[in-house]
């Protein structure tokens, strides 16, 4: 190693070798560039011109310089310059290796154990003792030193954890600091109350290094509800440019897949550590939620585990809405006051309503249901519904229930109910009983301001008191239950307004609904209503926010629980106990991240900017490039990028630039337009005219295709058979020219799975007015040359009964702008046979895979951008019959191509209708 | 490529677009064979020109007998004088010919031997006879005679330049050289004085590349003829240009001012345009009247 500044050499005495550049510019300098030899007849003429200046072969001092530059980079390369070397601190003792291992750690925790690793070799060599440890995961007992290699080796075991380094914890840990060591803190980044004292009892045991990467690290807290609104926040640190981070809400969908149910774009503004942003989802999607979290960032704080997004679908159904107006006395006012913080309303009528399969029916004083609707209502409370009935003055004066027990009525109900406390009763209003201990509703204080004046009562009955849940101070049940299947019937026998009690206007009365699950709380449950209760974990994160099955897990005290904190004994996670989940969240509604504070006395080194350089590659790459510049400027001094094959040198050179320029957008465009309708495709003979005509001329048959069939082509396509997928077109139109070249083995290649897979190629030499098939025109010997390695069966003229003659038109000529007869078409069978009465022969197979003529249809055929004729098809009203012809016979054959031997089948249609009996 | 059947079918498309060709026929006494096209006189031929009373010196035979019936005077039945011009063409051949600067181009040496060809396939056409200078292929008639000129036409020549060859022109006949005229113009001067002292007619063409127009080269260059037997090396290509050039244009200028003299026209005629326009000059040039 040599140094020069933040320069270092690892092979310095290749230097020297800098001297020989001088040398080397003298050399060159000497050497003209070389000659091109040059055929070229008008030498003649340049015999005895001399030439100007004798200097200008000198190769110019620019280009020197660049040769100069080039071999000066690749000595300088060689001699493996470093930048910012890494100068090992030489240091004794034992090491102590100490990373926060924090969820904040997890992204880049194979960085760190790589650092580890290295800092451990590097004590191997020097033969230090060392010790690795985690905060989150400190060895009981202090730490112990052994030689590095060992420690090397339970490197893999060391990982982070999804909870912050607890601080009683780290305080027994400094306790058991004997021996002098030197530290080296791989810290999260984040600020934590715990450094300080750390820091402190380490920096008495020996040097502390710490090394922190600026990376910002994102944490998700738990998402809201509000006003029908979920509400996302973030936190970062440290705060920087503006970044927006994607949100993506996960969840199980219909078929129980966990899939990807919303995505949203949080945007911090720079600078700012906090954003927040709320989202609107559907009912039906939000229930489904069980996950948000930050897109592509690995920690477990960037993942937030939601319980409280899932809001119980409750219909409620009244009798009497025909007082408009009066909303105090509507049966339901109080029922959605109460429910409309916490659950999902949903109005209608019972039938639409039962389609939505709510959690909840609240039927308020409805007597009876109309028909199948109390069947319907009783399947729905089978399969596991809560209908929930208030009474009121129809229930009381109906006859339902009276006699028999209605299945949709908990208890058998006495006529008339009772009037307590009235005007015209005695006694007092009656106040509730405490709740028993099997009632649903233990615990539940009862207020004294709680009195009722009306009730329907129930009939006394054997079974009563098991279905009674809350009764009055007199013992008349208030409140009775029943299962049904797997659901439950539940009776309040006052009203759902104020009018016969006061318990809808009495805090209870939302109690009450929570405890029948009607209603879910949004409140996360304080430390009292946790003690005592056991909370199993159902699924727990680890460091990476990877999430895991929990079950293996002890349960949690819900004193623990309560706290809300995630450490080593309350994993984050999402647990579960007495009927309801809750989650457990690294990140809480109130935190924020920050970033660590050092000391200045500490030295701070970052993961990624401390890695020395090797410049030698650079050094080398820009030799290369010097180089290449060079080869392009010698050329052009030298005069080969003009005159003959300049332009295949400047067409390699630009290949070479763009080498792995995608080319597949073309290919696709290609593919769309020749799919996405029917398209008609001529073959590029690269002589311009003739394709322009083939195209041309397909353009006027698939116009005339639109106008008279079914068949509504695209535009043409020009179709490069060595490039081009052939696949897209039922048929090919292939123009013979003279010049054209043969198709390469593999252009054979697909032409003949072309033909195989059933495409036709309609080979036109169009010379029929001055040569037959087969005769030695240049067209028919490009032909047979073509064709000499395609796979195309035994041919003949075209009979008189083939099926070309009437796929759409009836036609026994096919003229194009010439009208020979000398169409040729694959050979029908030899076992073909003339039919009886028929008159054709049995020919049902097949579509022929070529036609070969010379009538130059695409030029009769052809129109211009106006529709109008390009080329004259014979003279007058002869030839525009022959046109016409022409175009019929186009039709015919597209036909032939697209609907095959269906009018060949058609011989079979007297057999077939013969045999049906008709 | 340059098979005989190649060229004569190549040549043959090329000649379809025209009329055909008649080249206007000149007092030339001893050449003058029967040909069909007519000289606007009384003469020996088959078509008729006029009658005319006839003379003491007429033959009995010769009396047209129906004419004669309807009058007092006995008539003679003139035929128009038919004659047929003999067109000698001389193709350079040789290796210079074979250049072309891109291989979308034909070579100069085809595209002279097919305008040559295709000249012959008209005058042919038109009753002329056509052959090959320096008694390769004396004047005829006919398709056999294309056949030969085709097979003739499709030899190469390993000389780097060549020279018209002036033997074998029959006096007063046309002529029509094909060649780039870059080599030593001498030759050339002596052959068309031959022939002009013959009095022979004709036109000169000259076939360039383009690139032996434009002289796109620069940097250090050994330029070659084609065989290799004569070059020229420079330092700086790009420096000759305007002196190429010059002498391009000089030697142009030299020809035009040596088909001037002696009664011959010159064109020159670049193989990247169509080879039309050349035949077209040539069918005005030889149907030039002097």
């Amino acid at each position: 190693m040599w140094l020069i500044g933040p320069l270092a050499f690892s092979v310095p005495w290749l230097l020297l070798g800098l001297i020989v550049l001088p040398i080397l510019w003298f050399v060159l300098r000497a050497v003209p560039p070389a000659p091109i030899k040059r055929r070229f007849p008008g030498v003649a003429l340049l015999l005895g011109l001399q030439d100007n200046e004798s200097q200008s072969d000198r190769t110019p001092w620019w280009l020197l310089l660049l040769r100069l530059l080039a071999v000066a980079a690749i000595i300088i390369g060689f001699a493996g310059p470093v930048l910012n070397p890494q100068t090992q601190k030489i240091g004794s003792g034992p090491l102590l290796i100490i990373a926060d291992g924090t969820w904040a750690d997890a992204r880049d925790w194979p960085a760190r154990q790589d650092r580890i690793d290295t800092m451990l070799a590097e004590a191997s060599r020097q033969g230090r003792a060392a010790a690795v440890t985690t905060l989150t995961d400190l060895p009981e007992g202090g730490i112990t030193f052994q030689a590095a290699d060992i420690i090397a080796q339970g490197l893999p075991n060391l990982t982070p954890a999804p909870w912050a380094p607890d601080l009683a914890a780290i305080d027994i840990f400094t306790t058991t600091f004997d021996a002098g060591f030197d530290t080296y803190w791989l810290s999260d980044g984040l600020a934590r109350d715990s450094r300080s004292k750390l820091l402190a009892a380490l920096e008495a045991q020996g040097n502390v290094t710490v090394f922190q990467t600026p990376r910002q690290i994102f944490g998700l807290r738990p998402a809201r509800f509000e006003d029908g609104q979920i509400i996302l926040s973030a936190t970062r640190t440290p705060t920087g440019q503006a970044a927006t981070p994607t949100i993506t809400a996960i969840g199980l969908d219909p078929a129980g897949v966990e899939r990807q149910l919303a995505t949203v774009d949080l945007t911090f503004a720079a600078g700012d550590a906090m954003a927040e942003i709320t989202m609107t989802l559907p009912p039906e999607l939000r229930n489904r939620i069980t996950r948000f979290e930050i897109t592509g960032a690995r920690s477990a704080a960037a993942i937030s585990l939601t319980d409280t997004l899932k809001r119980r679908e409750v219909a409620l159904i009244t009798g009497r809405e025909d007082r408009e107006g009066l909303e105090l006395l509507s049966p339901l006012y109080y029922l959605r006051e109460a429910l409309e913080p916490t659950a999902d309303l949903i109005d209608g009528t019972l039938d639409d309503i039962l389609l939505a399969n709510p959690d909840v029916i609240i039927l308020a004083d409805v007597a009876t249901l109309a028909g199948t609707e109390a069947d319907d209502v009783l399947t729905w409370v089978e399969k596991g519904g809560l209908l929930l009935r208030f009474a009121g003055p129809r229930l009381a004066a109906s006859e339902t229930g009276r006699i028999d027990q209605d299945p949709l009525l908990p208890v058998r109900l006495r006529s008339g109910g009772r009037s307590v406390g009235g005007a015209m009763s005695w006694g007092e209003p009656k106040a509730l009983a405490p709740f028993t201990e099997d009632s649903p509703f233990f615990g539940l204080p009862v207020p004294d301001d709680v009195t009722v004046n009306a009730q329907v009562m129930a009939q006394p009955d054997p079974t009563l008191t098991d279905r009674v849940i809350a009764q009055l101070a007199d013992g008349t049940p208030l409140i009775t239950r029943q299962t049904v299947g797997e659901g439950q019937v539940v009776l309040v026998h006052v009203t759902a307004n104020a009018e016969w009690s006061t318990l809808p206007l009495s805090g209870l009365f939302i109690q009450i609904l929570e405890r029948l699950a009607v209603s879910t709380s949004t409140q996360l449950p304080d430390a009292d209503d946790l003690a005592g209760s056991t909370w199993l974990p159902n699924k727990v994160l680890d460091a990476t926010g990877r999430i895991e099955d929990g079950s293996t897990l002890p349960g949690v005290a819900g004193e623990v629980l309560a706290t809300g904190a995630a450490s080593a004994t309350l994993r984050a996670g999402l647990y579960t106990g007495d009927n309801r989940q809750i989650a457990v969240n690294i990140m809480q509604t109130d935190s924020t991240l920050g970033p660590a504070i050092w000391p200045a006395r500490i030295a701070i080194e970052g993961i990624a900017t401390q890695r020395e350089s090797a410049l030698k590659g650079w050094l080398l790459a820009t030799a290369i490039a010097l180089l290449f510049i060079d080869v392009i400027a010698s050329l052009a001094i030298g005069g080969r990028l003009r005159g003959p094959r300049a332009g295949a040198m400047a067409a390699f050179m630009l290949a070479f630039m763009t080498l792995g320029q995608p080319a597949d957008a073309q290919n696709d465009d290609f593919a769309l337009r020749a799919t996405s309708e029917v398209v008609l495709g001529h073959v590029l003979t690269g002589n311009d005219e003739i394709d322009a005509v083939a195209n041309a001329g397909l353009l006027g048959l698939s116009q005339t295709l639109f106008r008279r069939t079914s068949i509504e082509p695209a535009d043409p396509l020009g179709v490069n058979i060595e490039t081009d997928e052939l696949a897209f077109f039922p048929f090919l139109y292939w123009p013979i020219t003279r010049d054209q070249t043969l198709p390469s083995r593999e252009a054979y290649a697909k032409l003949n799975r072309y033909l195989r897979g059933g495409g036709m190629i309609l080979f036109d030499t169009r010379d029929a007015d001055t040569s037959g098939f087969g005769t030695g025109s240049p067209e028919g010997r490009k032909l047979q040359a073509i064709a000499r390695s395609l796979n195309i069966p035994q041919i003949e003229p075209i009979p008189a009964d083939h099926v070309l003659t009437r796929t759409f038109y009836l036609l026994q000529d096919f003229p194009g702008r010439y009208a020979s007869r000398d169409i040729w078409v694959e050979a029908a069978p030899i076992s073909a046979e003339q039919a009886d009465g028929v008159p054709f022969r049995n020919l049902n197979d097949g579509v022929t895979p070529v036609v070969i003529g010379g009538n130059d249809w695409a030029r009769a055929w052809a129109v211009d951008d106006y529709g109008d004729r390009m080329f004259p098809v014979g003279r007058g009203q002869v030839g525009e019959r022959q046109r016409e012809i022409a175009y019929r016979f186009g039709v015919n054959l597209i036909m032939h191509v697209l609907t095959g031997n269906y009018k060949s089948d058609q011989v079979h249609v007297p057999a077939l209708l013969d045999r049906l009996g008709q | 490529m340059r098979t005989p059947l190649d060229l004569r079918s190549k040549a043959e498309s090329l000649a379809s677009t025209l009329p055909p060709l008649l080249a206007e026929a000149e007092q030339l006494a001893a050449t003058v064979l029967l040909g069909d096209h007519g000289r606007r006189r009384a003469g020996t031929g088959d078509t008729f020109w006029q009658y005319r009373p006839a003379q003491n010196t007429d033959e009995a035979r010769s009396i047209d007998w129906r004419r004669s019936a309807r009058s007092d005077t006995n008539f003679v039945q003139d035929k128009e004088w038919q004659i047929a011009q003999s067109i000698l063409l001389w193709v350079d051949q040789t290796a210079a010919m074979s250049f072309t600067s891109d291989k979308n181009l034909t070579t100069k040496g085809h595209r002279a031997r097919t305008i040559a060809l295709a000249t012959a396939i008209l005058l042919i056409r038109g009753g002329e006879r056509v052959g090959l200078t320096g008694l390769r292929l004396p004047p005829k008639r006919g398709e056999q005679q294309l056949a030969q000129m085709a097979t003739l036409l499709s030899e190469d020549s390993p000389q780097d330049y060549g020279a018209p060859e002036s033997q074998g022109m029959l006096p007063h006949s046309r002529a029509l050289f094909i060649s780039d005229f870059l080599s030593d113009l001498q030759p050339t001067r002596e052959a068309l004085f031959k022939a002009a002292d013959r009095g022979v007619r004709g036109a000169l063409l000259q076939i360039l590349d383009p690139q032996e127009e434009a002289f796109p080269f620069d940097g250090r260059t050994i330029f070659q003829s084609m065989t290799g037997a004569v070059q020229h090396e420079t330092l700086k290509a790009g420096d000759l240009k305007s002196r190429y050039l010059d002498r391009l244009a000089k030697r142009k200028a030299e020809l035009q001012q040596l088909a001037r003299m002696t009664g011959w026209q010159f064109q020159t005629h670049h193989t990247n345009t169509a080879p039309n326009t050349a035949l077209m000059w040539i069918y005005g040039a030889l149907e030039r009247r002097t």
